[in-house]
């Protein structure tokens, strides 16, 4: 609307490219962190985990010949913005980022990281789960240095469940009956919310059911799978259909001053989250005096056989802008590759670490939450899930493939379309873009 | 300003316009030709900041939409292609019909509002008026990103005074960002933020109005009403040209509000909602750089005809004639 808005967009992005190429040369005038050894090899980072400065000086204090040279270019897709204009304008881009490991494809098809296995990644494979080593690996390729990850659980007040004598659901079926039950029972909020805009959150509620719906591989970049309609989603999908039209659960968009005033008030007695939940939750204002949170293992569909999902995760990667490679591998291998560096991370991030020197601790194991009353959340919850995480693959679109989700979940609670035929609406519209794409359908 | 040669054509702009007329197309006196290099100084810096800042780069992203690169097959020349799909791309055209309603109901609800609180206003003289008129123009001194911030809040269910207010009269809260309500909400946003703004345009050129032709209209017999739209709207009118004409350009650029608004409701507001938050997802959420290009460009075509063609078929009201 407003006038300085050009008709031109594309005038803005390339302005825009071009301001961050001036600054470039300057970027590394513009620590955050203060250099203590200047006459080092300097690698400038971008990352926005809270609580970073400490262990950026930690890694310079015990480093001599590489420096790192900090910026928080802001959170998710704020940052990736800002890198994928600078990949566009070839200039501008931080020798090491933070990325999650849902966009590594998305940069990697555009020449923006660098294979790290020329650079010794394969050095330090050992130290991460199968997991989260494939998710930072297409084929043979290896384009980032797993950190945190996101291994599901269910965040509950027990407070409210006893209130009500709702029993802690642990399939999805006593969840229905759970949420079925508080509503009977007069309760002022409900069992939890279904957010269309959930991302990968709804995306690893289908991957609970079995949904793959993306086969993609560097060695082959022109070819794709999609399968973002098979019966496993198709089943959640139903599932989560019925509660919302039902009435028993909410359809507040999440990450909103709503949806956060709802998590903490008690209008959401179940928060189905990731192991950086309690983190979220402890900065949100406005909490309930009386909650009392407890963690517990994520829903399951068939408890015979259960299905570990993962919600989340950072890495960091090297950028194919960087100038100097080698000093750049280095520190997206070692900057949390510490004991001292995990504490950092654990204690004032809440961070859940994939490195396995300290994912395999009892140190890590014992940990009492205060949070949860003092439970040892990650022996209870988020390490079982943790272990049993096999990995996931990515597009090279992700970006792309949650906005249409997003719409197509949304014409689904808003009852314009049933939930098969917002899936199958999903995947034809994927289809169709891939193929603008240039990509061949497998 | 049409005889000389087209360099002297921007000294001659800031020049008084009578002697320039006067000149001989090529040459003229020494006088003349030091007066252009003056001329030529002062406006350089404006130029050089034109051609560095809007030129230079319109001409970069015309080049751009004229490639096509895929995600997985790279970069290379398609001509207009890229402009024959936009016109065939169903959210871009969507788009456009979304703004063009817009158009439809914001600019007449932005007008009504803001010339009938010029006229009243136009005819009181108490203290009071000059605190109105502050008060009606305050919400565009407010940065358009925080007034959808703060429309976002009173638009929540949860912090808003919609779930009060519909208490008081015993019903239930309407859903503001709802896909069929966010329509309703986006134009209130906006008249509310623009509406002063285009009342202080109408408002000054009512104070330019000579009082004696009131006082000629009022010997006439001529009562209040017959007073506003006999003669101050008719003497208006080029203003009310300009205001419509600012309104229509941003009304098909609109952005800023539904893009903030996005973030709560995301899916009553998608992607391309509106062919510049279409451009602008295009290029930094989906990397397709020419096609944004593309996108923007038709916009800004279809943004000058339609503002073009407005004025043409106004030129009598506005003075353009």
């Amino acid at each position: 609307m407003k006038s300085k808005i050009l008709a031109a967009s594309g005038v803005i992005a390339v302005a825009a490219a071009a301001l961050t190429g001036c600054s470039a040369g300057e970027a590394e005038a513009s620590c955050t962190n203060e250099i203590t050894k200047p006459d080092a090899t300097q690698v400038s980072v971008w990352a926005w985990y809270p609580a970073f400065e400490d262990v950026v000086d930690l890694f310079n204090e015990n480093h001599d010949d590489v420096q790192i040279c900090w910026t928080n270019a802001g959170q998710g897709n704020d940052e990736y913005t800002k890198f994928s204009t600078a990949v566009e304008s070839g200039s501008g881009a931080p020798d090491v980022i933070m990325l999650e490991s849902e966009v590594l494809s998305s940069f990697s098809i555009r020449d923006a990281l660098v294979d790290l296995t020329e650079f010794g990644a394969d050095d330090v494979k050992g130290d991460y789960t199968e997991g989260a080593w494939k998710d930072v690996s297409s084929g043979d390729a290896v384009y980032a240095i797993p950190v945190d990850g996101g291994p599901m659980g269910m965040l509950y007040r027990k407070d409210i469940l006893d209130q009500y004598g709702i029993a802690v659901p642990t399939t999805w079926d006593e969840f229905a009956a759970a949420a079925q039950a508080l509503k009977d029972a007069g309760a002022p909020g409900v069992l939890a919310d279904f957010p269309t805009n959930g991302r990968a959150y709804n995306q690893a509620l289908f991957a609970q059911a079995g949904s793959v719906p993306f086969a993609y591989d560097n060695a082959e970049p022109t070819s794709i799978g999609i399968d973002v309609n098979d019966e496993g989603s198709k089943s959640v999908l139903a599932y989560w259909d019925q509660l919302v039209k039902d009435g028993l659960v909410a359809t507040d968009d999440a990450f909103t001053a709503d949806y956060n005033t709802k998590l903490v008030d008690g209008s959401y007695a179940i928060y189905v989250a990731a192991a950086w939940g309690p983190g979220y939750l402890g900065g949100l204002s406005d909490a309930d005096a009386d909650a009392e949170w407890k963690a517990a293992p994520v829903p399951q569909w068939d408890p015979a056989n259960p299905v570990q999902i993962n919600w989340g995760g950072s890495t960091f990667a090297v950028t194919s802008q960087a100038k100097d490679k080698e000093a750049a591998a280095v520190v997206a291998k070692e900057v949390f590759g510490t004991e001292e560096a995990w504490k950092i991370g654990i204690e004032k991030a809440a961070l859940f670490p994939l490195w396995k020197p300290i994912l395999e601790s009892d140190y890590f194991r014992d940990l009492e939450y205060p949070f949860f009353g003092g439970q040892q959340i990650n022996k209870d919850v988020f390490l079982p899930a943790a272990a049993g995480y096999t990995g996931f693959t990515f597009s090279p679109f992700q970006n792309y493939a949650y906005d249409q989700l997003t719409e197509e979940l949304y014409a689904m609670v808003q009852g314009e379309k049933g939930s098969d035929q917002a899936l199958d609406d999903l995947q034809a519209s994927l289809e169709q873009y891939a193929t603008e794409q240039g990509f061949t359908l497998q | 300003m049409t005889t000389h040669s087209t360099l002297a054509a921007p000294a001659a702009a800031v020049a008084p316009a009578t002697p320039a007329r006067r000149r001989a197309p090529r040459g003229g006196s020494k006088l003349e030709q030091r007066r252009q290099r003056w001329g030529w100084l002062f406006v350089s810096p404006f130029l050089l900041v034109f051609a560095l800042f809007l030129i230079f780069p319109l001409f970069y992203a015309f080049g751009m939409s004229l490639f096509t690169s895929t995600l997985a097959t790279g970069t290379k020349f398609t001509g207009i292609d890229n402009y024959l799909k936009a016109f065939s791309d169903p959210l871009f055209l969507e788009g456009l019909l979304r703004v063009a309603a817009f158009a439809v109901v914001m600019i007449p609800a932005q007008l009504i509002v803001a010339m009938a609180a010029a006229l009243v206003l136009d005819t009181l003289v108490t203290r009071l008026a000059s605190l109105s008129r502050l008060l009606i123009f305050a919400p565009y001194a407010i940065p358009v990103v925080i007034g959808a911030l703060m429309w976002s809040f009173l638009y929540s269910p949860r912090f808003g005074p919609g779930a009060t207010l519909f208490d008081l009269i015993g019903q239930p809260t309407p859903d503001f960002l709802a896909s069929d309500t966010v329509f309703a909400s986006l134009v209130n946003i906006v008249t509310w933020q623009w509406s002063g703004y285009y009342m202080v345009v109408i408002y000054a050129a009512l104070r330019s109005i000579d009082p004696a032709i009131y006082e000629a209209a009022r010997i006439d017999g001529a009562n209040g009403w017959q007073t506003a739209t006999r003669i101050k709207v008719p003497m208006i009118s080029s203003s009310v040209v300009m205001v419509i004409t600012f309104a229509l350009i941003g009304t098909l650029q609109f952005f800023t509000e539904p893009v903030v608004l996005r973030n709560i409701a995301q899916g009553a507001i998608d992607a391309a909602y509106t062919p510049n938050m279409y451009a602008y997802s295009l290029a930094f959420s989906y990397s397709q750089f020419n096609y944004a290009s593309a996108i923007a460009f038709s916009l800004g075509m279809l943004v000058f005809a339609g503002s073009f063609v407005f004025l043409f078929l106004t030129r009598k009201q506005s003075g353009l004639k």
